[in-house]
């Protein structure tokens, strides 16, 4: 279809309007749309990244000279081909399975690979320093009793350590 | 629930809260997922239908979410499904052909929970206003109350783990609702667009990813998930959101002392349409709506309050229509009903 205005160009703006509770619609090239002031706001702005993502994830597959698309995860059997395809991952296993491909892929769509926020409550995350912290907190009593005074300032550094760890792991 | 439901805005748009002429609403989501489980993209009935039900008891058991509804994708008709698209409880993907998924919904309509959209855990939390720091610690409150029962899948590395890499990390979705007609008006929005995309964020319209702008109502979002803590990706959302006020404000502003007949006559106009039009198709509704909110924050129309047309974009899109005239509708008859709802609304005002 060629512009109404300029009858030279393509149509490519297809600008509708009530007129009188009339539809009337004007299809005009790039050109004379944007000289009479219609213009999408949101025409130029970039795809969200999920449409990318396919390609994105395709890419880093074949940067791995092809041995990539024939790894499946064990737990859920998805194919790193699959996901390629889909752009959707099949279980928390597969982060495990295609570990490498994946940071190298959350690298380029997140600008890091290596988690700031939040920490998960609970489990292993927090009982093994607690444990740590118990462990030097009883080392630390007896070197007291002992009056190993050098060694206990190394523990309670040790302590001081592990108790900002353990916060950094709880805190939001 | 959805009667009760049909004849009120949803408590998130009421515009209360801080900066709500220009801020409609804040929105915070999370994604997560159950240790052990296929993602919903892959899995089978019988997982799905399991998911469903660790979710809901960890719901019972949470003391933030004692009182509230549970759908199950059985119960929802299509029509429903579209009322809770048009309400902002639900993404227009979710229940479509897939079954065994739920929905929680909160008594105030503040907080729901998708259980098996993309991931098997979609918290939502909604505010009216600009408020996101109070939304997202109510996210967070429930994220926390859920993993009590649920363990969820995270790596040390990666944080929380979801289907799309896209989501990763943090999983977390801050997004607000904004009104900015008078950078429309003065043309400046182009602009505005461009800066707060090279700022990394998105700009969507109204019903999210890939939507037209209707109503001059546009919806801004973080674009990535991970390597930034929750407060650090809310906050500056929140403050590049005070940013873009300021803009809209100053261009409020000037369209006030440069034009302001033609603005006055502009908003008289919208209103004059909606007051008295037999016939509105929702794309005309939302247009006219947006200069009447405009009128409304500049005080050019009193008699309007800001509420009042959060109300009507609601309550006049198709499902809320029929649900609210107690019948199914043809395309024609919606905007003949469209046209008498809004005339009534307004007339009803003081």
């Amino acid at each position: 279809m060629l512009c109404e205005e300029c009858r030279k160009q393509e149509a490519t703006v297809h600008f509708s309007q009530m007129v009188n509770n009339q539809r009337v619609v004007m299809n005009l090239c790039g050109t004379c749309a944007k000289r009479r002031g219609f213009s999408n706001p949101l025409k130029n702005i970039p795809f969200p990244l999920s449409d990318f993502l396919t390609s994105m994830v395709s890419e880093s597959a074949t940067k791995v000279d092809g041995q990539l698309t024939e790894l499946t995860c064990p737990v859920c059997k998805l194919s790193y081909d699959t996901f390629a395809k889909t752009g959707r991952l099949g279980c928390g296993n597969c982060f495990e399975a295609y570990r490498q491909p994946l940071a190298d892929l959350l690298r380029k769509i997140h600008g890091s690979n290596l988690h700031r926020g939040k920490r998960l409550r609970g489990g292993a995350l927090v009982m093994e320093p607690l444990k740590e912290e118990a462990r030097l907190k009883d080392e630390l009593k007896k070197a007291i009793e002992a009056e190993d005074f050098e060694r206990a300032a190394q523990l309670r550094d040790m302590v001081k350590e592990l108790q900002e760890k353990l916060q950094a792991v709880t805190d939001v | 629930m959805f009667d009760q439901m049909a004849h009120k805005a949803s408590s998130w748009l009421t515009a209360e809260g801080d900066e709500a002429a220009v801020v409609l609403s804040s929105r915070i989501r999370l994604a997560r997922n159950i240790r052990g489980f296929t993602f919903p993209p892959y899995a089978d009935p019988e997982t799905r239908g399991n998911i469903v039900h660790f979710v809901r008891s960890a719901i019972d058991k949470s003391k933030e979410l004692e009182t509230g509804a549970f759908v199950s994708s059985d119960d929802v008709t299509e029509m429903q499904r579209a009322f809770l698209i048009e309400r902002h409880l639900i993404s227009p993907e979710f229940m479509r052909d897939q079954n065994a998924s739920g929905l929680y919904i909160s008594p105030d309509e503040k907080i729901a929970i998708m259980v098996n959209e993309e991931d098997h855990v979609r918290i939502q939390s909604m505010s009216s206003g600009l408020s996101l720091m109070d939304t997202l610690n109510r996210a967070m409150r429930i994220d926390d109350d859920l993993a009590n029962s649920l363990e969820f899948d995270y790596d040390t590395d990666f944080g929380f783990l979801t289907s799309c890499p896209t989501n990763v990390g943090t999983g977390l979705r801050a997004s607000i609702l904004i009104h900015l007609a008078g950078l429309v008006l003065t043309k400046e929005i182009d602009s505005v667009i461009d800066h707060i995309n090279k700022l990394g964020l998105v700009v969507r319209g109204f019903y999210g990813e890939g939507t037209d702008v209707w109503g001059n109502l546009f919806q801004i979002s973080n674009q990535t998930t991970l390597g930034r803590s929750e407060l650090d990706i809310t906050e500056s959302l929140e403050k590049i959101t005070r940013q873009i006020i300021e803009f809209e404000n100053k261009s409020r502003d000037r369209l006030l002392t440069e034009a302001r007949d033609e603005i006055a006559d502009k908003i008289w106009r919208a209103y004059g349409i909606l007051r008295h039009a037999r016939v509105l198709t929702s794309e005309e509704v939302m247009n006219l709506l947006s200069a009447v909110r405009l009128g409304a924050a500049l005080k050019i129309l009193d008699m309007v309050s800001i509420a009042t047309v959060n109300k009507l974009l609601i309550l006049s899109q198709p499902a809320h229509l029929q649900r609210y005239m107690g019948v199914e509708l043809s395309p024609g008859d919606r905007d003949i009903a469209r046209a008498k709802l809004v005339r009534d609304t307004l007339a009803e005002l003081p």
